[in-house]
């Protein structure tokens, strides 16, 4: 178990220096999330008043399509130079080659949306400071579940030329209860009289997909990785 | 199993074969290795060179046959079996947005090596790289590259070595580097299983000579003066209907 969070750790660690070298897939994701609220901003805010309930809809879709971006280019770099054999070539287990890729992505994830929570925030009058706490569960939660099928789908598709068009075509559909349960759960939150225990069901949702989605992709990894 | 305490002094290919859909890429491939032996992997582009090096390094999965190592399936050793194993591929598994040193230290620590700072120090002083070992992989020459990634593929003395075209983009004196690289490797009592296209390179180095044509492995029993010569007779005669 100890080896496995050191190659899960290892890995992490590369990833994060690759990313440190150019920050392609932070600055990606960050220019697209804030255009994102931003354009909704117009759309959703009249008068100064936003439309009730849109600022959790629109973290939610700047959390799933900035999330989708990221996951291309995690795959396209080990892809590049066949680096991904090499990794697969070491006498480590494969599902903590995973577990390393799936945190480095939550973990940019986690950054790009600490902006994008302010903005909303800001722009929408979201009380999101006031409820920091749940607003955080709710989100590292959410990121932890799309990230753990996205990260199998884009180990999955690497070898595919068409990937950057199945990847959210397979995506969504799955990663779609876990999108519903952060909106709701969000609104549960931010409403003018929050319900925390509506809020605590829809965590606990979140939590029952991790854990399943988590599990399954831990154990079919390897096989998905072996031709 | 233990990564340490597995070992093994021969690699047994049986009878393997290898489809993608309706195309056979390996049909009923029987090869065997011991220790200390070198043994070159011919035959023209798509003759199922890499396939084969890729179902022996466990990458690929046979479609039939099997493949032991010590008289061992792949499936009963796993992480073990892959600690003994080094491959290069034609591509050269590097990262080229990380230095030549920080490559080297993360595959040392990923193979779970003691000291992996002065595990890549050796390596970027075998690969002729030690005034290079901070500079980005991606300001590299092939040659570079290649020097680069072999000794990434050595850095854990693996036992069974594995050559997809070592030679591509090395220099003259690169080249004669590798050379005798692969006769320390080979007196070490590592089995190498080389694919090359550069037959000048390995001539007099081989101990023995395998061509691959359209998925079927013959052995090259009679090598003349000049392997390349030899190889091109044995290919006309293979052409022949």
């Amino acid at each position: 178990m100890r080896n496995f969070f050191r190659v899960a750790w290892l890995v992490m660690r590369k990833d994060l220096k690759v990313e440190s070298r150019s920050w392609e897939m932070v600055s990606t994701t960050l220019f697209f999330s804030v255009s994102c609220v931003l354009v909704f901003s117009f759309a959703f805010v009249r008068e100064g008043r936003p439309i009730e309930g849109a600022a959790a809809g629109i973290l939610w879709i700047a959390v799933a399509f900035s999330g989708t971006l990221a996951l291309g280019p995690t795959f396209e770099r080990e892809r590049y130079h066949d680096a991904l054999r090499g990794l697969l070539l070491a006498p480590v287990e494969r599902s903590a080659i995973f577990a390393g890729k799936l945190l480095g992505i939550v973990l940019l994830m986690t950054l790009v949306e600490f902006v994008v929570v302010l903005l909303v925030a800001l722009l929408f009058q979201a009380p999101f400071i006031a409820n920091v706490l749940w607003i955080g569960a709710l989100l590292i939660l959410g990121n932890f579940g799309f990230a753990a099928v996205g990260t199998l789908f884009a180990a999955m598709l690497v070898r595919t030329r068409s990937r950057a068009v199945l990847l959210p075509i397979l995506l969504y559909p799955i990663v779609l209860p876990a999108l519903i349960a952060g909106v709701m759960g969000t609104l549960a939150v931010i409403q003018t009289e929050p319900n925390f225990d509506l809020a605590r069901f829809w965590m606990s949702l979140l939590l029952f997909f991790d854990v399943i989605f988590a599990t399954l992709a831990l154990w079919t990894f390897e096989p998905v990785m072996t031709e | 199993m233990s990564l340490s305490t597995f070992d093994f002094n021969e690699l047994t290919v049986s009878r393997v074969s290898r489809h993608y859909g309706r195309r056979r890429a390996l049909d009923c491939v029987s090869i065997t290795l011991r220790s200390g032996e070198l043994v070159g992997l011919l035959g023209p582009n798509g003759a199922g060179k890499s396939t084969l090096l890729g179902l022996i390094a466990t990458l690929i999965r046979p479609s039939s046959g099997s493949v032991a190592y010590g008289g061992r399936p792949a499936s009963e050793t796993s992480a073990a079996l892959r600690s003994k194993l080094g491959f290069l591929s034609h591509d050269l598994q590097l990262y080229t947005e990380l230095t030549a040193r920080e490559n080297l230290e993360f595959f040392a620590e990923l193979y779970g090596l003691e000291d992996p700072r002065e595990c890549a120090v050796r390596a970027l002083k075998l690969a002729g790289l030690e005034s290079r070992g901070d500079d980005l992989v991606q300001g590299f020459s092939r040659g570079m590259c290649q020097r680069l990634a072999l000794e990434r593929v050595l850095l854990h003395e693996p036992r069974l070595i594995l050559l997809d075209e070592p030679f591509t983009g090395l220099d003259e004196a690169a080249g004669r580097t590798l050379v005798e690289r692969l006769r320390a490797l080979k007196a070490d009592g590592r089995m190498v299983l080389l694919a090359t296209h550069d037959l000048e390179a390995v001539e007099g180095l081989l101990d023995r000579i395998v061509i691959l044509r359209k998925g079927r492995l013959v052995e090259l029993t009679d090598v003349g003066a000049s392997l390349r010569h030899s190889y091109r007779a044995e290919l006309s005669r293979l052409n022949q209907p």
